[in-house]
C-alpha cells in the first residue's frame, strides 16, 4: 500500500544549528505514527516541516505521492494540533471548530454536529475557550483540526499541557478516537511510555537523525542502537551486553543451568506493582532487576546471583 | 507577505522621517529658494546674528530648565507615592491633564491667572510660563518614573527597613538610586516637551517672555524662511540628541 | 508607612488642584457670565453661552472637527497597522525600528508642522519638482486646505496609533496565526478573521489616543489650514484672543472637555491597558 506521507532525505539547517539531518520515513495510511526523542532532537521541527510552517533546506516531502515542498500551510491537506492547542480566544468552542469549514452550508452544519458529538462537547458549543477545562480544550483542538478532513493529523505533544493524572485516560481516548475516524496521526512526544502504548509505528529521533523506525515491540525489544535501547527504557549494560530490568533474573542461590554473576544488593526501590533491586557486581557495575512485589525480599547487603536468557540480550550496533 | 510588509513599513518610515530630513538638507542651501545652489552655512549665521532669536532661545532654555527641575521633583515623589499605593483622585487629575487639549489648558491657565491678578499685583511673564509648563509636564514624569518603579522589586525596601533603615532612608538610599535612570529620562523628556511648546506658552506668556517656538511660529505664519529652516534643523538635532540619551537611560 | 506616603503625594496633589482643577473651575464660572462691553466679564449669570453653541455655525465647526479627527484616525490606522505588524515580527532589530517610530514623536511638533509648510507651499519642494519635471505649469494649491491639515495631523499622531497596536500584536500568540493557515485560511483571511479581532484592544486604544488630541488640535489647522480650516481648538483660541469673548470661549472649552472626558472614560474601559 502506498504511504500517505513520505519524507525523503529531508534536512533543515538553521544558522549554526542542524535541526534535522537527512530524515527519511514513510507513514502508512490510517496509522498512528509517533516521533519520539529527547527535547531538541528535531521532532517538532519535523512536524513543522510537514505542516509547512518551515521550509526544508534539502529533501522532499510527499503527501499522497505528490511533492508538497513548495505549498503554503493553507494549501496542504494536513492539520496540526498545537502543543498549547492555539485555540482562538475570540471565538467560542463552536467558532473554533467551524473555523476551517468556512462555508455555512447545511453540510457544514451537519459536519459540525458530528464533530461535537465525536469529541463529546455537546452543550458546550457556546462556551468561551477559557471557560472549559484542559481536557476539553484538547478535544476542541482535535475537532477543529478534524473538521478540515486532513489526510494527516499532526499532534505536537498533545498530552503535555494536561494534568499528569489525566494523561493516561486522555491517551487511550486519543487512540480510540484515531481508530474511529481512521485518519492518519503523526504524533510527537518526548514520553516513551506514551509512544509505546498508543502507536502503530514509532520513530526514535536523536540529534536530528532518525535512529530506528518500527512497531513498538520491535523497537523496544530489538533496538538497533544503544541510544534507542536506553531512551525507550532502563537498560543494564553488562560486559557490552544490554539487558532490560524485567529480563534480569535475580536469586540468592546460584542458578543451576546458566552462567551467572555474583553481586551485592545496594538498594531496593518499591514501585507499587513491582520492586527494583539495585545490585553491584564485582566489576563495579550497578544492575537493576525487576521483581514482583511479592516475590522474595531482598535487603541491603544481601549476596545475590544475576543471570538472564540469551534470547533477552539486546543486540545493538555500537 | 512579509516582503510586502517590509516595503510598506519602509514607505511609512519615509513618510515619518523624510519631511524633516529634506528640511535639514535645505537648511544648508546657499539659495533662499527651493533650488539647490550649493552648500552654505549662511542661514545658520543669519540666525546667530538675529538678536530676537537669541533672546527667545535663552528664554526657552531658562523656562525649560526651571520647569524640568520642578516637574521632575514633584513627579518623582508622586510616582513613588502611587507605586506604594494607588490614589484615585490623583490618578484622575493626571489623566485629565494628559488628555486636556492644549488650547483648553492654555486658556484655563490664562483665565486663572487673570482671576488671581485681581487680588495680587503680578503680570504675565516667565514665571507664569514656567508654572504652566510644570503643569503639562507633571503627568509625563509620573508616567515614565512609575513605569521604571514597576520594574523594581518592592521587597528591596522592606529588606532595607528590615536591616534597620527608616522609611525615608530606604527611599533615599535604595529606591531613588535604582529609579535614577527613569528619573533622568523623565527629566530629559520634560525638557524636550517644555522647549517645544507653543500653544500653551503663547497664551500665558507676557511681553518679555517670548520663547523660541513663539518666534518660529510668528516667522512661519509670515511664510517659509530659510532662517527658520536653519533654526528648525538645529532644534531637531538638539532635541534628537536629548531623546536618544533619554531612551538609553530608560533602558539602562 | 501611610503617613510618609501622603507626604510624597501631597505636592503633586496640591499642584493638580491648583493648576489643573482650579483653572477649569474658573473657566466653568466664566462660561456662565456675560461678555462685558470692552471684552471683559460682567454679570448677569446666564446659560446664554451654552445655547449659542447650538448655532448652526458652531455645530458646523464641531462637525468639521469630528470629521477631520475621524479621518485622521482612520488614516493612522491604515498606515499604522501594517507598521505595527512589521515591528511585532521584526525580531532582534525590534528596538531600533521602535526607536525610529518614537523619535519623531519627541522631536518638535512645531518644527514638523513647519516642515510640511516647506514642502507643500506654492514654491515648496513638491511643486518646484513637479514644475521642473514638466508635469505642472502652475503650482498646485497643496497648502492651506483640509487635506494639508489631515496630512499634518496624521504625521504628528501616527506613533500614538502604532505603539498600542504594537503592544497587542507583540503579545499575539504566533501559533494562532499558524493554526489559521493550517486550517486552510490564506494570509488575507487569517488577517481579517484572527489578527484583527485579536488586536481589537490595541485598535480601540490607538484610535482614541489619536482621536482625542486631534479633536482639540490647534497648531496644525492654524498653520497648515491657513485660517480657512477652523476646528474647535481654533474657535476657542480666537475667543480668548482676537474676538475677546471669554464667556463664550469658556463655554466652548467646557463642551470640548466633556467630549474629551467621555472618550477618556471609553479609553480606560475599552483600551484595557492603564497608563499609570
Amino acid at each position: 500500500m502506498e504511504p500517505v506521507l513520505e519524507l525523503r532525505q529531508v534536512s533543515k539547517y538553521y544558522p549554526g544549528h542542524e535541526a534535522v539531518k537527512e530524515l527519511s520515513f514513510a507513514v502508512p495510511r490510517g496509522a498512528l505514527f509517533s516521533l519520539v526523542g529527547p527535547s531538541g532532537c528535531g521532532k517538532t521541527t519535523t512536524l513543522r516541516l510537514v505542516a509547512g510552517f518551515e521550509q526544508p533546506t534539502a529533501g522532499d516531502i510527499y503527501l499522497n505521492g505528490v511533492r508538497i515542498n513548495s505549498l503554503k500551510p493553507h494549501q496542504r491537506n494536513v492539520s496540526t494540533v498545537f502543543q498549547n492547542y492555539a485555540l482562538f480566544p475570540h471565538l467560542t468552542v463552536r467558532g473554533n471548530i467551524e473555523f476551517g469549514l468556512r462555508r455555512r452550508t447545511a453540510e457544514a452544519e451537519r459536519r459540525l454536529r458530528e464533530l461535537i458529538e465525536l469529541v463529546c462537547l455537546e452543550g458546550k458549543e457556546n462556551r468561551r475557550i477559557w471557560e472549559i477545562s484542559g481536557g476539553e480544550r484538547q478535544r476542541v483542538a482535535l475537532a477543529r483540526s478534524l473538521a478540515v478532513a486532513p489526510e494527516v493529523l499532526l499532534l505536537d505533544e498533545p498530552l503535555s499541557a494536561l494534568d499528569p493524572k489525566l494523561r493516561k485516560q486522555v491517551r487511550s481516548e486519543l487512540r480510540s478516537l484515531q481508530r474511529r475516524v481512521g485518519v492518519t496521526f503523526v504524533l510527537v512526544t518526548h514520553d516513551q511510555e506514551e509512544a509505546l502504548s498508543i502507536s502503530d509505528l514509532i520513530g526514535v529521533m536523536n540529534e536530528g537523525r532518525l535512529e530506528q523506525v518500527g512497531e513498538p515491540r520491535e523497537v523496544y525489544e530489538r533496538p538497533r542502537t544503544r541510544f534507542v535501547a536506553s531512551f525507550l527504557g532502563t537498560v543494564n549494560w553488562i560486559n557490552g551486553v544490554g539487558i532490560r530490568p524485567e529480563a534480569t533474573r535475580i536469586s540468592r542461590d546460584r542458578p543451576p543451568q546458566a552462567a551467572s554473576i555474583p553481586a551485592t544488593v545496594r538498594e531496593t526501590v518499591f514501585l507499587g506493582n513491582c520492586i527494583h533491586v539495585e545490585a553491584e557486581t564485582g566489576g563495579g557495575h550497578v544492575v537493576v532487576a525487576e521483581v514482583g512485589a511479592q516475590d522474595g525480599r531482598f535487603e541491603r547487603g544481601d549476596r545475590v546471583y544475576l543471570w538472564w536468557e540469551p534470547a533477552d540480550e539486546l543486540r545493538v550496533s555500537e | 507577505m512579509s516582503r510586502l510588509l517590509g516595503v510598506y513599513a519602509a514607505a511609512v518610515y519615509a513618510f515619518l522621517h523624510l519631511p524633516l530630513i529634506i528640511l535639514g538638507v535645505f537648511s544648508f542651501n546657499a539659495s533662499r529658494f527651493t533650488v539647490w545652489e550649493g552648500f552654505s552655512l549662511r542661514w545658520y549665521r543669519a540666525a546667530l546674528e538675529n538678536p530676537q532669536l537669541l533672546e527667545a532661545c535663552w528664554n526657552s532654555l531658562l523656562v525649560a530648565a526651571a520647569a524640568t527641575l520642578l516637574a521632575t521633583a514633584l513627579g518623582t515623589l508622586c510616582a513613588y507615592g502611587l507605586w506604594k499605593r494607588r490614589s484615585a483622585p490623583i490618578e484622575a487629575g493626571l489623566y485629565v491633564s494628559l488628555v486636556t487639549p492644549e488650547v483648553v489648558m492654555g486658556i484655563s491657565l490664562l483665565a486663572f491667572y487673570q482671576w488671581l491678578f485681581r487680588y495680587f499685583d503680578v503680570r504675565l511673564g516667565m514665571h507664569t510660563v514656567v508654572l504652566a509648563h510644570v503643569t503639562f509636564c507633571l503627568a509625563y514624569v509620573v508616567l515614565v518614573v512609575l513605569a521604571r518603579l514597576r520594574t523594581l522589586e518592592p521587597a528591596l525596601e522592606e529588606a532595607a527597613m528590615d536591616l534597620g533603615a527608616t522609611e525615608w532612608q530606604a527611599f533615599r538610599r535604595v529606591t531613588l538610586p535604582l529609579a535614577g535612570p527613569g528619573i533622568a529620562a523623565a527629566a530629559l523628556l520634560c525638557f524636550a516637551l517644555s522647549f517645544d511648546d507653543y500653544v500653551i506658552t503663547s497664551l500665558v506668556a507676557g511681553v518679555d517672555s517670548e520663547t523660541l517656538p513663539m518666534v518660529i511660529y510668528a516667522m512661519a505664519r509670515r511664510g517659509v524662511s530659510p532662517v527658520v529652516n536653519a533654526v528648525s534643523t538645529a532644534i531637531v538635532f538638539g532635541l534628537g540628541v536629548f531623546i536618544l540619551l533619554a531612551e538609553r537611560l530608560r533602558r539602562a | 508607612m501611610s503617613r510618609l506616603r501622603s507626604w510624597f503625594l501631597a505636592p503633586a496633589g496640591l499642584w493638580i488642584a491648583f493648576f489643573v482643577a482650579a483653572p477649569l473651575g474658573v473657566v466653568a464660572a466664566y462660561s456662565l457670565l456675560t461678555r462685558g462691553t470692552y471684552g471683559g466679564l460682567s454679570e448677569p449669570w446666564t446659560l446664554e453661552n451654552y445655547l449659542r453653541l447650538a448655532d448652526p455655525l458652531y455645530l458646523k465647526i464641531l462637525a468639521r472637527s469630528f470629521w477631520i479627527a475621524g479621518l485622521t484616525t482612520l488614516l493612522c490606522l491604515i498606515l499604522g497597522f501594517p507598521l505595527a505588524l512589521f515591528l511585532a515580527r521584526s525580531g532582534e532589530r525590534k528596538h531600533l525600528y521602535l526607536a525610529l517610530v518614537i523619535l519623531p514623536f519627541w522631536t518638535s511638533y512645531l518644527v514638523r508642522t513647519y516642515a510640511w509648510m516647506f514642502l507643500l507651499r506654492d514654491t515648496g519642494l513638491v511643486n518646484t519638482l513637479l514644475i521642473e519635471a514638466g508635469w505642472l505649469e502652475r503650482p498646485l494649491a497643496l497648502l492651506y486646505n483640509d487635506g494639508a491639515v489631515i496630512l499634518g495631523l496624521v504625521h504628528g499622531h501616527l506613533p500614538y496609533m502604532v505603539l498600542p497596536l504594537f503592544a497587542t500584536l507583540e503579545r499575539l500568540d504566533r501559533s494562532l496565526v499558524e493554526a489559521a493557515g493550517d486550517l486552510g485560511a490564506p494570509p488575507r483571511e487569517t488577517f481579517f478573521r484572527v489578527v484583527v479581532p485579536l488586536a481589537r484592544p490595541g485598535i480601540a486604544a490607538g484610535s482614541l489616543l489619536v482621536f482625542i488630541p486631534c479633536l482639540g488640535a490647534f497648531l496644525t489647522p492654524d498653520l497648515l489650514g491657513g485660517g480657512k480650516t477652523v476646528m474647535i481648538g481654533n474657535l476657542i483660541q480666537n475667543q480668548f484672543t482676537a474676538a475677546r469673548d471669554w464667556p463664550f470661549g469658556a463655554a466652548a472649552s467646557l463642551a470640548l472637555m466633556v467630549l474629551v472626558m467621555l472618550m477618556l472614560g471609553l479609553l480606560l474601559r475599552r483600551g484595557g491597558e492603564r497608563f499609570l
